[in-house]
């Protein structure tokens, strides 16, 4: 690519070429490397400095690369830092990359350019061990503060059985207590302000309104919220991890387990990388299918969101009917993936299984029934008066916020801002379809009730132009590297024979290399950051979720409002926590 | 004989009261499981009818615990309270000619009082759990309840001013020719609106808000103590709704049925009326619901009583 040159170009301009290692990626995502002393120069450089800026931290990770083979052409590194900035004005990310070695394991804060980056430095801590310096408040994340090790190492085991029974003894469980005891001094918190004495309510993890096990304590001033402190992690179950133990093939299940309210959304996100390492591009109608499947997962998703939402500031019925509304859309996804919630249906290179008969005239129905429901819940909720009065400039940012703590999807279009990558990006086949962004104005809690509802109106539209428009041809591609092959041929000949019995029982070997192509999935971007090194296996799985930023924007959000309106900003953020944890 | 047929009256006003509340835990959820298109319980007995007595001795099995970190005295003090106040009100409201267990002159300010009271339940209830989300819902109970209940007294001597009584069956009496919902339809939406605040109904549950304080002031009960908060409420619905019934659509008054038959139709078509408000609607947040209080009700509220005296001596 022309425009990836440029900015390599302008970076060795401006550091010098010794700064600047350069490394092509299957992604064509402009990729380099830098010296750990340059990282925060380099990086506050093309945020504020350069030409149409890299404003917005994508995400942040590292690779323990010690085990990796195939790394031919880059530094030599013991831990990899990794940074993945993008920029609206160019519509391209860049990654930049540091080295590390074993025996100085640390980094330099950029919590001082991007806000966002604060939790995603934890993380690194909690789980590589890597040291950042200079961070506001460096403690474990995701795991457990009693735990020992960090589990994304290489050398950490993975499986339950090579860490020995589990047993929780009586001064074990007092002794994890005593570690989730919230001490406001840790935060910097003061107890009380002259003669007020603040109350700090320990909010979750088992609370209706946080929607899974989340938990934030809050300083409160009467009712009035002085700062929160959200604790994530109660939902992590080591997505990252499985990946480097399930073959390309057998991880696809467990993506539709991240975003649980999506399915195959998230298959696509991770078949989108996927694919683009091992060079597939899958036949026509499995890209249509594949469409199909995940605009009706995106209004599954919606649904839940539309029902819960009500139902956290207050409004019991409209829940019972939008899940009555998901319960049609499941019957749809039975009938074609044979599982609702996560079908695990896309495949490497396709789709499962071809649609089975009378397919379209069961989205016939749907596309007729729904309509007509979503006006009636327009006039019921949206129209509702009190409704208006608790979500209305509850919880708003503007365009600049948003993207400056790495907000995407819905939240992000609710100010104002028209970004889809289904537009701007376009993967499978997205650049066929005729269909509107709905984008808000004030950003509020209502304008994002507001985006997503015409969303599913949107997604309708997408729907019913496959229906009507669906091509012909196989559902799978003949890719030697689609997995599993189609079965018919493998009875014909002997090498079909052979891949289909080595895709299927050791599993597909991607070509070494990374990649990363991220999908405008339900609740904003989600991408996967696969790094192969010639084997059945991914080498290294990085899970970009957009709950995550999404959920660390909340004390921002809530500082100087009520309990109740912190109950509808997590409504209208619609984020999952195993979205956010993994 | 007087004295016998007192006492019938008080037990079977008692009696009819506590099994009409019990039956409302049914009847609400099979209303709300019609508006909200799925069944409710439908399996115990016919159309799930027993499913409240299998409740009832769910509830009054159940373990009767305290919480340790309670104030013992007042945690077991708060949840009769409430109960005992709603009960002691219906010794004043009238169901029929003759049906009434104490026809006080004064009758209307001893329910005023007797709901005023009913506050400290849920207070105290909220402050001796020692827990901070019942303290929050305490405070909003008390502070809601408090404001609404300044314009809910209001809102009725507008009623008084027509009937020229405090006593409800003169109330009732007065309303011969004319329901006083005509004359006093805003006084009539006003303590309607208040008599759902003091119940403590969507859309103004904040004290309990199950999706902001989990339960609020009763997080920490349970067994036959909670048990007493959930038939107060439902005691106090009916409470509302016979109030609405005797002050402003002629108690008994129909024709053809008996007295008995016409209140109770129309204390049931309120109960109902709730029931659907509550399906309906969602919840304001606390201090939006204080402004209007304070900012609307209450000088609507005076504004009623200022005009409905103004024209009562203009043409009286």
């Amino acid at each position: 690519m022309i425009a990836s040159a440029s900015i390599l170009d302008l970076l060795e301009e401006k550091f010098g070429a010794a700064q600047i290692t350069r490394q092509a990626t299957a992604d064509g995502i402009p990729t380099f490397w830098t010296p750990r002393e340059n990282v925060q120069e380099t990086l506050r450089w093309l945020k504020f400095d350069v030409e149409r800026p890299y404003r917005m931290l994508y995400d942040l990770t590292a690779i323990d690369e010690r085990e990796r083979v195939n790394r031919e052409g880059q530094p030599p590194s013991d831990f990899t830092v990794v940074y993945v900035l993008f920029s609206f004005e160019r519509n391209e990310y860049v990654r930049i990359k540091t080295a590390l070695s074993e025996s100085s394991l640390s980094v330099g804060t950029i919590t001082g350019i991007w806000p966002s980056a604060n939790w995603y430095e934890r993380e690194l801590w909690d789980m590589f061990g890597i040291v950042v310096e200079g961070h506001p408040h460096l403690e474990r994340i995701l795991m457990p503060r009693s735990w020992v090790g960090h589990p994304l190492r290489k050398d950490h085991p993975a499986r339950a059985t090579e860490m020995g029974p589990y047993q929780l003894t009586p001064r074990k469980e007092e002794y994890e207590q005593e570690l989730l005891r919230f001490r406001p001094e840790d935060w910097g918190m003061q107890s009380g302000r002259g003669e007020t004495d603040f109350i700090f309510l320990n909010l979750g993890p088992q609370h209706p309104g946080t929607h899974g096990v989340f938990r934030t304590v809050l300083q409160l001033d009467g009712e009035v919220i002085v700062d929160a402190v959200p604790d994530i992690g109660y939902h992590h179950r080591a997505a990252e991890k499985m990946g480097e133990r399930q073959t390309w093939h057998t991880y696809i299940p467990y993506t539709d387990r991240v975003d649980y309210l999506s399915g195959v959304v998230n298959n696509l996100a991770y078949l989108n990388s996927v694919e683009r390492l091992a060079g597939i591009v899958p036949p026509p109608r499995a890209r249509v299918i594949r469409v199909m499947m995940t605009e009706l997962f995106r209004i599954i998703n919606h649904l839940v969101w539309y029902g819960t939402f009500a139902q956290d500031v207050g409004q019991l019925s409209p829940v019972f009917y939008t899940f009555n509304d998901r319960e049609r859309a499941f019957a749809i996804v039975e009938t074609i993936c044979g599982a609702r919630m996560h079908p695990n249906w896309f495949r490497i290179g396709g789709v499962a299984q071809d649609l089975p008969n009378g397919w379209q005239e069961l989205f016939r129905d749907f596309l007729k029934y729904l309509p007509p429901r979503l006006k009636e819940y327009d006039r019921a909720v949206l129209g509702n008066r009190i409704f208006k009065a608790r979500t209305v400039g509850v919880g708003a940012y503007d365009t600049q916020t948003a993207i400056e703590w790495g907000v995407t999807g819905p939240n992000l279009r609710a100010t104002g801002f028209e970004w889809d990558f289904r537009k701007k990006q376009p993967y499978s086949g997205y650049e066929d379809f005729e269909f509107d962004i709905p984008t808000g104005k004030n950003g509020d809690c209502y304008d994002r009730a507001i985006v997503r509802v015409e969303e599913m109106r949107q997604s309708l539209r997408i729907i019913e132009q496959c229906v009507n428009n669906m091509p012909g041809g196989p559902y799978m591609s003949d890719h030697p590297l689609a997995t599993p092959p189609i079965k018919k041929f493998t009875m014909h000949d002997i090498e079909t024979l052979i891949t289909h019995f080595l895709n299927v029982s050791w599993g597909p070997v991607l070509p070494p290399g990374e990649a990363m192509c991220p999908i405008e999935a339900s609740k904003g971007s989600n991408g996967y950051y696969l790094v192969s090194d010639g084997s059945t296996n991914s080498y290294r799985t990085r899970i970009r979720t957009p709950s995550f930023p999404h959920l660390q924007m909340l004390p921002l959000l809530c500082r100087g409002r009520m309990i109740p309106d912190l109950v509808a900003i997590l409504g209208a953020m619609d984020y999952v926590l195993a979205d956010v944890d993994r | 004989m007087n004295g016998l047929y007192q006492l019938a009256v008080v037990f079977g006003v008692l009696v009819v009261a506590l099994t009409i509340a019990a039956g409302l835990i049914w009847l609400e959820r099979r209303l709300l499981a019609l508006w909200q298109d799925r069944y409710g319980p439908n399996r115990v007995g016919p159309f799930g009818l027993f499913q409240v007595l299998a409740d009832m001795i769910k509830i009054f099995t159940k373990e009767d615990w305290t919480a340790p970190f309670a104030d013992k005295a007042t945690f077991i003090l708060a949840p009769a309270i409430i109960v005992v106040t709603v009960l002691l009100s219906f010794a004043v409201v009238p169901f029929a000619p003759g049906i009434v267990v104490a026809d006080l002159d004064i009758g209307l300010l001893f329910f005023l009082g007797m709901s005023s009271l009913g506050v400290y339940s849920v207070v105290l209830a909220g402050w001796s759990s020692d827990n901070k989300y019942s303290l929050l819902g305490g405070m909003r109970a008390a502070a809601q309840m408090l404001s609404y209940e300044v314009f809910m007294g209001l809102s009725l001597m507008g009623v008084v001013v027509l009937a020229g009584s405090f006593s409800l069956t003169a109330i009732v009496e007065a309303q011969r020719n004319l329901w006083f919902v005509v004359p006093q339809f805003l006084g009539f939406l006003l303590f309607m609106i208040a008599g759902i605040a003091e119940t403590r109904r969507l859309p103004f549950d904040l004290p309990e808000a199950e999706s902001e304080l989990i339960a609020g002031y009763h997080a920490e009960y349970s067994g036959m103590k909670f048990g007493m908060f959930f038939v107060g409420e439902y005691l106090g619905i009916i409470l509302i709704s016979s109030m609405i019934t005797v002050l402003f659509f002629g108690g008994w008054l129909g024709p053809v049925l008996p007295g008995i038959v016409w209140f109770l139709i129309k204390v049931f078509f309120f109960i109902a009326f709730f029931i659907l408000l509550r399906a309906a609607l969602p919840r304001p947040r606390f201090d939006q619901l204080m402004s209007w209080g304070w900012k609307v009700m209450l000088p609507l509220t005076l504004a009623n009583v200022l005009v409905t005296g103004a024209l009562v001596l203009a043409f009286a």
